[in-house]
């Protein structure tokens, strides 16, 4: 066994990382690119690069909560709710004359507080995360209504507007993608280098197992809306910030992007299966394609008609395949076994034989 | 253990041919690209060169190769479809080369800022804009014009800090002026007539109803005219037509009704088609050609008014190009030719009247499609 793993194992273990789920994913975006770049003669400019990643930054910051409960086998589809009723508070608060430091606050808290009752509604009584999260969308969404009625609140302090969405010299970079990057590498870390991450896997994989071995899965869970919401209502006052309008019908229909790019990195929808570096990819993969298309000024019709295609490949696809090489993997095990059969056989023959002899 | 090299095989098998998928339907939204940009490279060639010639020179130089981008409030609404029919038109003949019409298929108030973002680095001269939210589109559009674009907002108007020159579509009393003229027109000048509004509380009708009734107190030409009652059918088509049927019980010497909905006036006007007051009792007001054409072929409308929603592009359409020549900058009281539609003047805040409204009859309702 150990002789097989290091003979084949160099090999195997090279070929594996190149043809992972990740590294295809990442192969698509720099295929993307590099095509985008070469066919599109205003695609690699600096602009670009500004443009894209501040249209990228809220599908990347909620994916990256979305990812982790997704692989715990459950889904959030309040995100984009929490996120306009941080946005309507925002708009609220600052109208009302409080500190921004204070409305932003606030605004997390909010968003904490929002993430909690899911969690608590779901993984505290035991409720289907759909059905629950169908709810609070249209709750969360109602109560931005409630508190900022069809008013919008323009009138941020111009530093931080500006601030938003200043680049890092002349390269075009999102100064605020710093920020993005920290928070994506701690999500990166808290799930591929901690126990807690793994225990994610496990709850995924079979919930009952990992409470067996000593997860405590509604903790966990809770802890895990927590977070979303969190950083739902971080979006939020990004998204406020960047717009410089806060309104009650922000950040509307994100859900379905973030859950979309999610699904694409290639985190499986039951659970059990996923990386943050191919939530990652995807992001960037819909943010490229998006943009490209806009740039031709394609129609938003056959926009998402791509981007619903390309969901629907990318998790269609691998179930196929699958298939298929099920198929050909009991084949060949029944050849296998054949064969075994008849060389049972002959080897009984052939003692027989022997006796005979 | 060979069944595990097997199940790596397999797997590797799997990855591969995904791997090969994904690259395909990449390649499939390549080609729907690829084959789209072949369309329109020649104009954003064209629209690249100039937005950095434009930019450099401050719009005076090349006036013959400008581009032009329209981004309604959100695609595949009837109204705006006319709007952005009339835009194209005006487009084309205002001597655009690069025409293009962009927008988002919701009307959230972020939705337009990335097709903003991506006109500003087509370097689009002109960018023709009915903002969903008069800030959200704000510092977007600042970023286009630091890029040498120049922003018309048409239709609905951003923060006047954001764009050049506002395109309006009528002032309220040349409105409610009209209406006035058509119904004394029609009742030869003298007799009772009645006002059939929307819902009491509309900011609009309530204006138009205000001028109606000023015009009518102080132009003596109207001395005779008397308005007897003002009704409300709250644009809901069978409380309308109620509201029309109890006029005409309770009024009968009714002359004429004044009805500045759309709704109002296609109800009433079912009503008076099928009644003995065809032909007796006037009927004017705000109405849609489609709408009102069976009532204006039957003869019981003789004519009626609305603004021209396509003027509303096209006149967009000459305000752009004249700002990016560099013959107006926005100011009040510049003033430029709109094609067919003559000159306009650049108003208080940089706003631009396509008014007057239209007056459709037998004689020009067939040249219209809205």
């Amino acid at each position: 066994m150990a002789e097989t793993i290091g003979r084949s194992g160099q090999k195997a273990d090279w070929v594996r990382l190149a043809l992972s789920r990740d590294a295809i994913m990442i192969y698509a975006v720099v295929v993307a690119v590099l095509f985008a770049s070469l066919r599109l003669e205003r695609f690699a400019s600096t602009l670009t690069v500004g443009f894209l990643l501040l249209d990228l930054i809220p599908v990347l910051l909620i994916a990256m909560p979305m990812t982790l409960i997704i692989i715990t086998g459950e889904i959030d589809l309040s995100v984009a709710s929490i996120a306009g009723l941080s946005s309507a508070m925002m708009g609220t608060l600052w109208e009302d004359g409080f500190p921004i430091w204070l409305v932003i606050v606030v605004c997390l808290a909010i968003g904490l507080i929002a993430g909690a009752v899911n969690g608590i509604l779901i993984a505290g009584l035991g409720l289907q995360s759909l059905a629950v999260t169908i709810g609070t969308l249209a709750l969360y969404r109602g109560l931005a209504l409630v508190v900022i009625g069809d008013n919008a609140v323009a009138s941020f302090p111009a530093g931080l507007t500006s601030f938003t969405t200043s680049k890092l010299g002349n390269t075009g970079i999102p100064t605020v993608m710093i920020g993005v990057m920290v928070i994506v590498i701690m999500f990166a870390v808290v799930l591929h280098l901690t126990p807690f991450g793994r225990g994610l896997y496990a709850i995924g994989s079979a919930a009952e197992a990992a409470s067996f071995v000593g997860i405590d899965v509604a903790r966990v869970k809770i802890k895990l809306y927590v977070w979303c919401g969190g950083i739902s209502a971080l979006t939020g006052i990004y998204w406020t910030l960047r717009f410089s309008s806060a309104r009650s019908d922000n950040a509307s229909g994100l859900e379905l992007t973030v859950i979309a790019a999610v699904l694409l990195g290639g985190v499986s929808i039951f659970g059990g299966k996923g990386s943050i570096t191919g939530v990652v990819a995807a992001v960037g993969l819909i943010g490229t394609i998006t943009y490209s298309l806009r740039l031709e000024r394609v129609s938003d019709v056959v926009l998402i008609i791509v981007t619903g295609t390309l969901l629907i490949v990318s998790v269609v696809a691998p179930r196929i395949f699958e298939v298929i090489s099920g198929a050909r993997h009991r084949r060949k095990l029944s050849t296998q076994l054949a064969v075994d059969r008849s060389a049972i056989t002959t080897h009984t023959r052939s003692t027989a034989h022997r006796k005979e002899e | 253990m060979k069944s595990s090299t097997r199940a790596g095989e397999a797997n590797h098998w799997r990855r591969l041919t995904s791997l090969i998928g994904l690259l395909a339907v990449l390649a499939l939204v390549a080609a729907a690209c690829g084959s789209d940009s072949t369309t329109a490279e020649p104009a954003s060639d064209g629209s690249a060169e100039d937005g950095a010639g434009s930019g450099d020179s401050d719009g005076t130089s090349d006036v013959n190769d400008l581009s032009i981008t329209y981004i309604p409030k959100q695609l595949n609404n009837p109204y705006t479809n006319v709007v952005l029919g009339g835009g194209e038109g005006g487009a084309a003949e205002a001597g655009f080369e690069g025409i293009a019409v962009v927008g988002p298929l919701d009307a959230s108030a972020s939705s337009q800022v990335s097709f903003i973002n991506a006109e500003t680095q087509a370097g689009t001269d002109v960018i023709v804009i009915a903002a969903n939210d008069p800030d959200a589109v704000g510092p977007a559009l600042q970023e286009a014009r630091d890029g040498g674009a120049k922003i018309v907002a048409f239709d609905s108007d951003t923060n006047p800090d954001f764009r050049d020159v506002f395109i309006s579509q009528v002032v309220a009393k040349d409105v409610a002026l009209i209406q006035v003229e058509l119904i004394a027109e029609q009742i030869g000048g003298a007799g009772q007539i009645a006002i059939l509004s929307a819902t009491a509380n509309a900011t609009n009708q309530n204006e138009w109803i205000k001028f109606i009734e000023e015009e009518l107190a102080s132009n003596p030409d109207y001395a005779d005219i008397e308005l007897v009652a003002t009704v409300y059918g709250d644009d809901d088509d069978t409380k309308s037509f109620q509201e029309a049927q109890g006029l005409l019980q309770a009024y009968p010497d009714l002359k004429g009704i004044i009805s500045p909905t759309t709704v109002g006036i296609a109800a009433t006007g079912r009503y008076l088609s099928t009644s003995e007051y065809k032909g007796q009792v006037a009927l004017t007001g705000l109405g849609l050609p489609n709408e009102m054409r069976p009532f204006v072929k039957d003869g019981t409308v003789t004519a009626f008014a609305l603004w021209d929603p396509a003027q509303l592009g096209y006149v967009a359409a000459y305000a752009g190009r004249a700002l990016a020549a560099g013959e107006i900058s926005g100011a009040e009281g510049d003033t430029f030719t709109a094609g067919e539609l003559g000159e306009r003047t650049v108003g208080e805040g940089g706003i631009v009247i396509v008014g007057p409204p239209t007056v459709f009859n037998a004689g020009n309702i067939d040249n219209y499609d809205f």
